[in-house]
C-alpha cells in the first residue's frame, strides 16, 4: 500500500515526534511512502477564510503532485485532512479547476481532478482493517483507559468529511479497542481543542482546553490520544497554562494517533519521541505497560 | 415502531438539580422526536414542559439537543436517531438557561440578535419607489436569510460554553446578512463593533454551527467572510488579523508556516509576547522549537502564486 505523504508543517515543526512516530508506524503497517517534500501549508482554514482561490491554488498544487505520482494522500492532520477536503471539493468543479490550473502552469502542473485524501487514522479502518492493525499488536495496552480527542476539521462538516456515512467520528475509539486499551466516553471528544483562537481570546482557547482535559479525565480518562497536531499544541503544549485558567490540576498525558500505534506495535519510547511531550507519558506509561522502560 | 425518550427534564421551582425521565412510546415509523414528545404529553405525562408551533421546520420553536446534537425536533426523523427499539436521548438547547424541561429562556439569544442591528440601514433619501438590488447579490444574501432564529447553532456553540458574552453564530450570521446586503449603507459601522471583542475574530472555526443548522445558513462560512471584510475595510487593529497577515506571510515566504514567527507577530505588543514566554520555553527545552525554518523546494513558485492571487498580503508588508 503505497501512498505521496503529506505530513504538515507541524509535524516538521512544533511536533517532531508526531513526524518520528509515523515513520516507525509505516513499517509494521506496511505502507510505502513517497513523501511531497515540495507541497506547501494547506492554509490550514486561515488562508481560505482570507482567500479562499489562493488556499484552492496551493492545494491543487499538491494533488497535483500527487495525481503525477499516481498515488493517494497520506495525511496526518485533522486540520490539513479537513482543508484538503474543502477544496477538493470545491475543485470538482471543472470550469474552477481548470481556472485554478492556470496559476499552475508556470511551474507545469496540472490537476485533473483524481487524487484521493486519507488521513492516518481512515487508512487504520477503511484500508488496512482493524483486525490486521490487533495482530500488529505485539504490548496490548490492556487497563489504560484512553480518551480520544478527534479535532473539529476531522469530524465537520461530516457530510464533507464522511460523505458515506461510515461513521468516521468513532473510528478513534475502534483503534483503541482493537489496541487493547478502553475507550472513555465524553462530550468533550469531537469539542474544539481552542487552538484557533489562542492568539486572538487566549484565555477563551485555554478555557476550551482545558475544559476538554478536564471531562477526560473526570471520566477515568489516563491517557487521551488525538490525530490532529493542532489540537496537541494546545492539549499537551499549553496544558500547563491552561490548568492555571480553569484552577484545577490536570496532568493528562496527549498522545498522537500513531505514538498510541506505536506503543501496542512493541517500540520504543525514542522512535516515538515521546521525550518530546511537555505533560511527560512516562508515570501513566509505567504504570500501566509493565516491564516496558520509557 | 417503539421508541425510548430519554428526557432531561428541570423545574426550577421544585427541582434542585435536572433529572432523567424515560417514556416509551409506540409511534408510526415516519414519526419525528416532536411528534413522540407530543405523544408524551398528551398521553403520557402532561407536566413535560416543551415549546412547538408548526411542526414543519418553518417556526424554529422546537430546536434542542438529540444525542447531544442541537437541532428541531420536528425535522429530526426518529427512524434516523433511534430506530425500533431504540432509545433517543433529548435535552434542551444548550448555551440558554433553562426555563423548565425543554424549553430555554430565548432573552439571552434575541438580545445578541438585536446587538447587530438586524435592520436596514440604507443612505440618502429613500428612493420614489423600491430600493434596487440585483438577483445575484440577493441570491448571495439569501443564505443567510433562511434563518429562522431556532438557536440550534447557539446550543452547540463551543465558544459560548466558556464565554457566555461571545455573540455567537445566530447574531454574526445575522450581522453578515445586512454587511452583504447590497442595499445597507452601514457596512463601515458594522465590520468596526464586530472586530472588537466577543466578535467575528472569537470564533473558534470548529464547524459545530455548520453541522447542527437545519437551514443550511452555515453560521461559521459568514463569520469568516466578515473577517475577510473587515480586513478589507481596515481593521487591523487586532490580533486575529495580525495572525492572518503574519499566517499568509510566513507561506508566501517559504511555502509553509513558521508557527513560532507567526506567534511573535500576531500578538499586539511586548506585554503580551512576554506572557507566551512560558510556552515558548517549555516548548523550547523539550526540542519542538525549530532551530531553522526551511523553505520548501520549489517555494519559489508558491511565492510566485501569491504575489498573483494575494495581493493584500503584500501591502501589509
Amino acid at each position: 500500500m503505497k501512498f505521496a505523504y503529506y505530513p504538515g508543517c507541524v509535524a516538521k515543526g512544533g511536533a517532531p515526534e508526531l513526524y518520528k512516530s509515523v515513520n516507525a508506524c509505516l513499517g509494521p503497517l506496511g505502507i510505502e511512502v513517497e513523501e511531497l517534500h515540495g507541497a506547501a501549508c494547506t492554509g490550514a482554514g486561515v488562508l481560505t477564510e482570507r482567500n479562499p482561490e489562493l488556499a484552492d491554488t496551493l492545494n491543487a498544487r499538491t494533488f497535483a503532485m500527487a495525481e503525477r505520482l499516481g498515488l493517494p494522500i497520506l495525511t496526518i492532520c485533522s486540520t490539513c485532512t479537513g482543508t484538503m477536503y474543502a477544496s477538493h471539493e470545491r475543485l470538482k468543479d471543472d470550469a474552477y479547476r481548470a481556472r485554478i490550473n492556470e496559476h499552475l502552469a508556470d511551474e507545469g502542473l496540472e490537476y485533473r481532478g483524481t487524487t484521493e485524501i486519507y488521513h492516518l487514522m481512515w487508512i487504520l479502518v477503511e484500508k488496512i482493517g482493524l483486525d490486521k492493525v490487533r495482530s500488529l499488536v505485539k504490548r496490548p495496552l490492556n487497563g489504560l483507559r484512553i480518551a480520544p480527542f478527534y479535532g473539529c476539521y476531522i469530524v465537520r462538516p461530516s457530510r464533507l468529511v464522511d460523505p458515506e456515512h461510515q461513521k468516521r467520528d468513532t473510528y478513534l475509539e475502534q483503534i483503541i479497542a482493537h489496541l487493547g486499551a478502553d475507550a472513555v466516553d465524553y462530550s468533550g471528544k469531537t469539542k474544539c481543542c481552542g487552538f484557533p483562537i489562542t492568539t486572538m481570546n487566549r484565555r477563551n482557547a485555554l478555557k476550551l482546553t482545558g475544559r476538554n482535559i478536564a471531562e477526560a479525565k473526570d471520566q477515568g480518562a489516563d491517557l487521551m490520544v488525538t490525530p490532529c497536531p493542532l489540537c496537541h499544541l494546545n492539549l499537551d503544549g499549553q496544558q500547563i497554562d491552561a490548568a492555571r485558567v480553569i484552577g484545577r490540576s490536570l496532568d493528562v498525558p496527549i498522545l498522537h494517533l500513531p505514538q498510541l500505534l506505536g506503543l501496542a506495535f512493541g517500540l520504543s519510547p525514542e522512535e516515538l519521541g515521546l521525550r518530546h511531550h511537555i505533560v511527560t507519558p512516562r508515570t501513566v506509561l509505567q504504570k500501566f505497560l509493565a516491564g516496558a522502560a520509557v | 415502531m417503539k421508541v425510548t425518550l430519554r428526557v432531561k427534564r428541570y423545574d426550577p421551582e421544585r427541582d434542585r438539580s435536572p433529572r432523567w425521565q424515560e417514556y416509551t412510546v409506540e409511534v408510526e415509523d415516519y414519526a419525528t422526536v416532536l411528534d413522540a414528545l407530543i405523544k408524551v404529553r398528551e398521553e403520557i405525562d402532561e407536566s413535560l414542559a416543551l415549546r412547538c408551533s408548526c411542526r414543519s421546520h418553518i417556526c424554529g420553536s422546537c430546536a434542542m439537543r438529540i444525542n447531544q446534537k442541537g437541532g428541531l425536533a420536528c425535522k429530526t426523523k426518529l427512524a434516523e436517531v433511534a430506530g425500533d427499539g431504540g432509545t433517543v436521548v433529548v435535552e434542551p438547547a444548550g448555551n440558554l438557561p433553562v426555563v423548565k424541561d425543554l424549553v430555554v429562556d430565548l432573552v439571552p439569544f434575541f438580545d445578541k440578535v438585536r446587538a447587530v442591528d438586524p435592520y436596514l440601514q440604507p443612505a440618502g433619501p429613500p428612493p420614489e419607489r423600491e430600493y434596487i438590488a440585483s438577483n445575484e447579490d440577493m441570491e448571495n444574501v439569501k443564505g443567510a436569510m433562511a434563518c429562522i432564529l431556532c438557536g440550534a447553532c447557539v446550543s452547540d456553540c463551543t465558544v459560548l460554553e466558556v464565554d457566555p458574552d461571545f455573540l455567537g453564530p445566530a447574531a454574526l450570521a445575522k450581522a453578515w446578512r445586512f454587511v452583504a446586503d447590497p442595499r445597507d449603507a452601514a457596512d463601515e459601522e458594522r465590520l468596526g463593533a464586530l472586530s472588537e471583542r466577543n466578535g467575528i475574530w472569537d470564533c473558534t472555526h470548529c464547524f459545530m454551527c455548520v453541522e447542527v443548522c437545519p437551514k443550511d445558513v452555515k453560521p461559521m462560512e459568514r463569520i469568516l467572510d466578515l473577517r475577510r471584510r473587515a480586513m478589507e475595510a481596515g481593521f487591523k487593529n487586532n490580533n486575529g488579523s495580525r495572525h492572518s497577515d503574519a499566517f499568509v506571510e510566513t507561506i508566501r515566504e517559504s511555502g509553509r508556516l513558521d508557527e513560532t514567527k507567526v506567534a511573535i507577530r500576531s500578538t499586539s505588543g511586548l506585554g503580551e509576547l512576554l506572557s507566551w514566554s512560558g510556552v515558548g520555553l517549555r516548548s523550547f527545552l523539550h526540542g519542538k522549537v525549530p532551530l531553522s525554518h526551511k523553505p520548501i523546494p520549489g517555494a519559489e513558485h508558491v511565492r510566485k502564486i501569491f504575489d498573483k492571487l494575494e495581493t493584500k498580503a503584500g501591502e501589509a508588508q
